[in-house]
């Protein structure tokens, strides 16, 4: 540790985390507006000054894709926001995207020198500083100083199934380099759960759309709509002469609990609540034509992002009463630290150690109340958390009209059964050669939730570069 | 991908029409049992509908759609030539066809007539003598005769009214087949979940396999939420990816009713504003 604490170590001291902006709760409530406003340029320098710059960055290690963090952190104190943007993008192809939603607290400011003592440097807060910066002016001509970056190597293209942000990235390299990518997404829009699952209040669509209309005119092609699996299954791809073909379709089947009431009206997964409000823009109805249910008094199970992001959304939406029912403690909440703080100050309650264990409903079949039990905290199990033990006979009914399940997803069966002789493990995920990301049919690769099972952004994006060098490779030498 | 309209066909003016769409990549793989997924405008909703037809050929599929609220009034605003925003599909299980010795009934109320037409002609191509059943309030809503026809070697009708064919439910021309021929293989339904759950009911006694296709309400429609979920034998399938198919034995009728009428009162008021916004401009 002492070779990594420099000379210049009492500066950072000095200065304390730079607080981010952001609307008040009370206001953020009746909006679906960014919460965080992000740092403005005297802030951001400020933040950059407290990074000292270590020679060996423990922020570096903590970063699951390496981004050269005091590389583009000097860039800002520099003053040359282009080559601090050019840092990022050496590893990272979405640095706007992984500014707001990595858990920074558990990567990279979890390791940074700085918070051993006092706070880390707020590296997240940062990198979407720098991001943002460059949204504002066209992405590819930043980088390559042309709009569009031409095909050189004719004759060479490569498939991928899904434009969440493990395609998008391989999409992304792949172009980058000349190669032709063509990008096959089930449903009409691209981005996958960046789209379709994180909500607009905490990532802006416009910045996913913005990061693949840069994708675009780097020359790949988008084709929406097509289910892999269905209209075009793996086999079809290899016919028609792509030379690899790349599967990111995510882990998108959504887990329920399997207690009694539970296909009452009022009861949703959080994938189809999500999906509702943030692909159908249903917080907008009737302007547009998706429903989304406001229920008065809504039940979310599960304490991660997701679970987050559902309970935050019905509190947008009108609820007058949202209850996280988690069977364990708050400790053991596995959302990102900021999204538990925002949403403890949105008015959301944590209800602790207690499990769903019946949906009632009226005659009608609309859920009206909800039984729950309690719960206490156990021994370790193998995940190192404490496993939640039922306490015999202590129930409690709660009136509850609307109930979203938000307890994880396993894995989507719809491509995987279509392609013959796809090496699954037992949970349904694929199995990849960890090293180049292949799969068990040659120049089939996979990456993201559906090798992983439910992750994060960075990891669907470092398997996706993994896998995208591997072709680079194979195609270019 | 947008996709164009070749052809219009209004089966029952101002309500019920067959659209005949340009999505060669669809009708390439399209089987019985499959439906889309479409929507209309950017602000629009996705809406299941069944592949009624296919023409690999020409590379068309064929769509008949009821209009019910806003999604399919604004559907039914478009013309030939118009594009349909986005088209996606073939999606749900391919009906499973067996060669039978005996007969196989394919009954179908409403626009689930067209709906069952696909089936009945996969039926038709593996081999089997299929008998159509179809039926409707009256004469004038009765779909797809002509069209069922060209390969059902018999076609029954029966109205509410007595306005064509057997006056009564579809229900009761299916009992009197199943006891007057034993060697019915199976029995396929399509239409309203009343319907369905009736025949169901009507073969239950028979003991003949019994396939219905759930029309529940769907937005993904490639497994990813949840919404139509359906139970069967006690279990919860995904209707989009599990089904659209189930044995109709098992199907809890009950709760896929309710589960339909969710999202009622934001339809109307989706429809209204529709209405409000778009003044008919057919005949009236
Ligand atoms: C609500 C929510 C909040 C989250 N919050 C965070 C967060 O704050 N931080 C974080 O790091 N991670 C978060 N995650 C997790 C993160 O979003 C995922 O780990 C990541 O998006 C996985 O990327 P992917 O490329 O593997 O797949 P996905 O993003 O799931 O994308 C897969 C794409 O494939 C498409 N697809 C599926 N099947 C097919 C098919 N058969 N054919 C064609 N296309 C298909 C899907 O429609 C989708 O567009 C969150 C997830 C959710 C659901
Ligand atoms: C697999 C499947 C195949 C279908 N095939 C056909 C068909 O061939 N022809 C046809 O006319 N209809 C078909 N339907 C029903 C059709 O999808 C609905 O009538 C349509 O969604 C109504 O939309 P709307 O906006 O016009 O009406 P809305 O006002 O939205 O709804 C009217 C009624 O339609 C049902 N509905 C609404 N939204 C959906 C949805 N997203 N998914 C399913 N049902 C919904 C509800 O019961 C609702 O009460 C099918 C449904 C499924 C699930
Ligand atoms: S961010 Fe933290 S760990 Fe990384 S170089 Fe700066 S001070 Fe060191
Ligand atoms: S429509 Fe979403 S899972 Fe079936």
């Amino acid at each position: 540790m002492s070779a990594n604490a420099p000379t210049e170590k009492k500066k950072g001291k000095a200065v304390p985390r730079t607080a981010m902006p952001e609307q008040p709760a009370s206001v953020r409530v009746t909006n679906f507006n960014e919460v965080t406003l992000g740092y403005t340029p005297e802030m951001a320098l400020t933040e950059a000054n407290r990074c000292i710059q270590c020679k060996k960055p423990l922020c570096v290690k903590g970063c699951p894709v390496e981004i050269n963090i005091p590389g583009f952190i000097k860039k800002i104190v520099e003053g040359d926001l282009h080559e601090s943007y050019k840092v990022l993008r050496e590893t990272n192809s979405l640095p706007a995207v992984c500014g707001r939603v990595c858990p920074q607290e558990t990567q990279c400011e979890g390791s940074c020198i700085m918070g051993k003592k006092g706070e880390p440097v707020a590296i997240g807060r940062l990198e979407r500083f720098v991001a943002d910066t460059f949204m504002a002016s066209d992405a590819c001509e930043q980088l390559t100083g042309t709009h569009a970056c031409s095909l050189e190597h004719e004759g060479l293209k490569v498939a991928c199934i899904g434009a969440g942000p493990s395609s998008l990235t391989v999409a992304g390299y792949l172009s980058s380099l000349g190669i032709k990518v063509h990008v096959y997404e089930a449903l009409h829009e691209l981005g996958g759960v960046l789209i379709y699952g994180i909500p607009e209040f905490r990532l802006p669509k416009e910045i996913v759309r913005k990061e693949i209309e840069a994708m675009k005119a780097q020359g790949v092609e988008f084709h929406t709509n097509w289910v892999g699996g269905k209209t075009i299954t793996v086999q079809d791809l290899i016919d028609q002469g792509f030379n690899a073909v790349f599967i990111g379709v995510g882990a998108g089947l959504p887990k329920f609990l399997r207690v009694p009431g539970e296909n009452l009206i009022g009861v949703f997964s959080a994938n189809e609540y999500l999906t509702r409000v943030n692909l159908g823009r249903a917080y907008t109805f009737p302007a547009v034509d998706t429903p989304a249910y406001t229920g008065k008094n809504v039940a979310v199970f599960g304490a991660g992002n997701v679970a987050m992001d559902a309970a935050r959304t019905a509190k947008r939406l009108g609820a007058d009463r949202v209850m996280i029912v988690y069977r364990r403690s708050e400790k053991e909440m596995p959302a990102r630290l900021e999204e538990l703080h925002h949403a403890k100050d949105e008015g959301i309650e944590l209800m602790c150690l207690n499990a769903p264990v019946e949906l009632i409903g009226d005659e009608k079949g609309w859920l009206k109340t909800l039984t729950v039990q309690k719960m206490m905290l156990g021994e370790p199990d193998e995940s190192g958390r404490c496993s939640p033990i039922a306490c015999d006979g202590q129930f409690c009914d709660i009136p509850c009209d609307m109930a979203i399940i938000a307890v994880g997803t396993g894995s989507n069966p719809l491509m995987t059964n279509s392609t013959p002789g796809l090496e699954l493990n037992k949970w349904g995920y694929i199995t990849v050669n960890e090293d180049t990301g292949e799969t068990s049919i040659p120049n089939v690769f996979a990456g993201g939730d559906i090798v992983t099972g439910a992750a994060t952004v960075i990891s669907a994006m470092g398997a996706g570069r993994r896998a995208a060098k591997e072709i680079a490779r194979r195609l270019l030498g | 991908m947008p996709s164009r309209i070749l052809k219009k066909r209004s089966l029952i003016p101002g309500q019920t029409s067959e659209l005949v769409l340009d999505a060669p990549h669809i009708a390439a793989k399209a089987k019985p049992g499959n439906f889309v997924i479409l929507r209309v405008s950017e602000n629009g909703e996705r809406i299941p509908l069944t592949i009624a037809d296919t023409d690999k050929k020409a590379g068309t599929i064929t769509i008949v759609y009821l209009v019910l609220g806003k999604t399919t009034a604004q559907l039914e605003t478009l013309k030939e030539g118009d594009d349909i925003l986005d088209l996606c599909g073939p999606l749900g299980k391919d009906t499973d066809i067996h060669k039978y010795d005996g007969p196989v009934i394919c009954v179908g109320g409403g626009t689930g007539i067209a709906a069952m037409h696909h089936i009945a002609k996969g039926h038709h191509m593996a081999g089997n003598h299929v008998i159509a059943i179809i039926g409707a309030r009256t004469k004038d809503l009765l779909l797809f005769e002509k069209e069922l026809k060209r390969f059902c070697p018999e076609v029954l009708v029966s109205t509410d009214d007595g306005s064509y064919g057997h006056k009564g439910l579809v229900t009761e021309i299916l009992e009197a087949r199943l006891k007057a021929d034993p060697t019915i293989g199976e029995v396929v339904a399509v239409g309203p979940v009343p319907m369905m759950a009736a025949v169901a009911r009507t073969t239950k006694p028979f003991g003949v396999k019994t396939v219905v296709s759930l029309n529940s309400i769907m937005v993904d429609g490639i497994g990813m939420c949840g919404a139509c979920r359906v139970s069967v034998g006690g279990k919860t399938q995904f209707a989009c990816v599990d089904g659209p198919e189930f044995d109709g034995q098992l199907v809890d009728f009950k709760e896929l009713s309710s589960r339909l009428s969710a999202f009622k009162a934001m339809e109307q008021i989706s429809y209204e504003e529709f209405k409000k916004s778009h003044v008919c401009k057919c005949s009236h």
